[in-house]
């Protein structure tokens, strides 16, 4: 539990901390286009961030705020946008921030604005951070395997910062769990490469043409959804077979 | 068959913006703009553009140009290439392309390309081949696709090509319904179809199709009304669309449907958002759905306001 961001939750108009500020309303024009709805603890912490924002203050009480948008939302690119700055004033430690983003990674596993930000805290750690990076994103794949954002980050820091020799233990590993996991089958290690290169078969008839066209016949029918696809693909066996 | 609901929805997208007791507004706030762009295309689809104020939609448009020249997700938001896209293609919508600097535009754009011929979706850095279709969809809306370096551009999207026939959003990243659909677009857009295998990605898209008729975005997920979009369009520029079954897909988008409130959602029964809404119209156009207004599939715009950008004056 990271206390020195907690700050309890209350509004922020009745902490004392805050009784320096005004806090800027959003401007929507008189009739805005997409108006939006807004909750009340929502608008005041908006609110309160827009004032911080425009007078571009970079303080402690500024990062606690950051945190308590991101809470409330996470897709809110200018509000992660800022922190980065504040991080950066404050030389504030990156592995806590790591700890910040692995608590809040679970609910927001497909963030775009959390996974970059999480790379950039992980630039900043280097080498030093990769054990505990590639062991956090396979917590977060224990919960969903298939995470687009995790496998394309895991992918980052195995370039980045190393490790591929034991990428290919943990993939079989997951394979053994689910045979379809198909991003476990797009991991670029070297051996997947060449088998799944030997599978190909778009363009090479390996089962002798009678078996083929046979096939073909029987999956247009089995696979009706794609009827036209393999009626295609049996024309095309006849004509190599001329 | 079910049928659209065409009405429903009008009235769905009209009462996003009412709505102000909605989880869904309250964190849709940072992209707004992505916000109109779909629900002003979908109304637009339906026949229904003219029902929105034009001179309120421009003013705020322009409210969330920043100095760069690039477009925020809202008032007070920094800018961001996603919705400098979802800008521009607001502003063709309603033929206003001319209130916009050009050239400022374009800058933005040109200064977000890498050396390796990637885009950066702002100055924070992040790439993905997505940011590569928006900056080439949006400077070809703009006419002024010549101002980046597009033979690099198109090199880096071809490294993001797998042995599947797919791409994904970086160089090994896995074959995605999404990211396809920007590559493919990308390369449409710039004369380099050509490089596409697309017998073989023909095939990976298809299978998307499942029992249901509906189409996933990966091998062994579950379908979601938008890859109706980013699948089927994938599909219409490879010229393989013949390869799925469309008569089942209709149906499915139909299912999707909220017959009684209006809206689409993600798959049947699930609770509707205008994202979905407007990729179920969007797909159902591309499956030429009677009564609904063309959509081009690499642009995502309406082919008439294409249409008018290419060919008028």
């Amino acid at each position: 539990m990271d206390s020195r961001e907690d700050d309890g939750g209350e509004p922020l108009s009745r902490m004392a901390e805050w009784r320096d500020v005004t806090p800027l309303p959003q401007d929507d024009g008189p009739n805005p286009v997409v108006p939006i709805a807004y909750k009340e603890e929502f608008r005041e912490t908006m609110d309160y961030f827009r004032a911080i924002y425009k007078a571009d203050e970079r303080s402690p009480r500024a990062l606690r705020l950051t945190r308590r948008a991101i809470h409330l939302n996470p897709g809110n690119y200018t509000v992660w946008h800022f922190r980065r700055l504040v991080l950066e004033a404050l030389n504030a430690d990156l592995d806590e921030e790591l700890d910040f983003l692995q608590r809040i990674a679970n609910s927001n596993s497909k963030n775009y604005q959390l996974w970059h930000h999480r790379r950039w805290v992980v630039e900043r750690l280097g080498a030093n951070a990769r054990a505990k990076e590639l062991n956090l994103i396979k917590k977060i794949l224990s919960i969903d395997a298939k995470n687009y954002h995790a496998w394309s980050h895991r992918q980052w820091v195995l370039q980045a910062l190393g490790g591929w020799e034991d990428e290919l233990d943990y993939c079989q590993q997951l394979l053994e769990e689910d045979i379809f996991n198909n991003s476990a089958w797009n991991q670029p290690c070297h051996e997947f490469r060449d088998s799944v290169v030997a599978l190909r078969t778009s363009d090479t008839d390996p089962l002798g043409p009678d078996l083929s066209m046979a096939i073909c016949d029987i999956l247009e029918h089995v696979d009706s959804l794609r009827a036209s696809y393999w009626i295609w693909r049996k024309n095309k066996l006849s004509v190599a077979a001329v | 068959m079910a049928e659209l609901a065409v009405d429903k929805h009008f009235k769905y997208i009209l009462s996003v913006e009412k709505n102000k007791d909605s989880f869904e507004s309250v964190v849709m706030d940072h992209l707004r703009m992505n916000g109109a762009y779909w629900g002003l295309t979908a109304l637009d689809l339906l026949g229904k553009l003219d029902s929105v104020n034009v001179d309120e939609v421009i003013s705020w448009i322009l409210k969330c140009q920043r100095e760069s020249g690039g477009f925020s997700g809202n008032i007070g938001y920094d800018p961001h290439i996603l919705y400098t896209l979802s800008a521009v293609q607001v502003l063709a919508l309603f033929n206003k392309l001319d209130v916009l600097d050009i050239d400022k535009v374009a800058t933005y754009i040109t200064g977000l390309q890498n050396e390796d011929g990637s885009f950066s979706g702002d100055m924070w850095g992040e790439v993905d081949t997505r940011f590569s279709y928006i900056a080439i969809c949006c400077l070809s809306i703009l006419c002024c696709l010549d101002k980046i370096n597009v033979e690099k551009a198109v090199s880096y999207i071809l490294s993001c090509k797998n042995l599947d026939g797919g791409f994904g959003c970086t160089p090994g990243g896995e074959s995605h319904a999404g990211q396809i659909f920007c590559c493919v677009g990308a390369l449409a857009l710039t004369g380099s179809l050509h490089y596409v295998d697309k017998d073989l990605l023909g095939w990976w898209l298809c299978e998307r199709q499942v029992k249901s008729g509906g189409l996933n975005g990966r091998p062994e997920k579950l379908p979601d009304v938008c890859y109706s979009w980013w699948v089927l369009s994938s599909l219409i520029m490879i010229d393989r669309v013949h390869w799925i079954d469309k008569e089942k897909l209709v149906k499915f988008i139909l299912d999707c449907q909220d017959v009684e409130n209006g809206g689409i959602s993600d798959r049947p029964d699930d609770a509707v958002d205008v994202y979905h809404t407007y990729f179920g119209v969007a797909g159902l156009s591309l499956l030429n759905y009677p009564g609904l207004k063309a959509i081009d599939p690499a642009y995502a715009l309406p082919v008439d306001v294409v249409n008018r950008i290419f060919f008028s004056g």
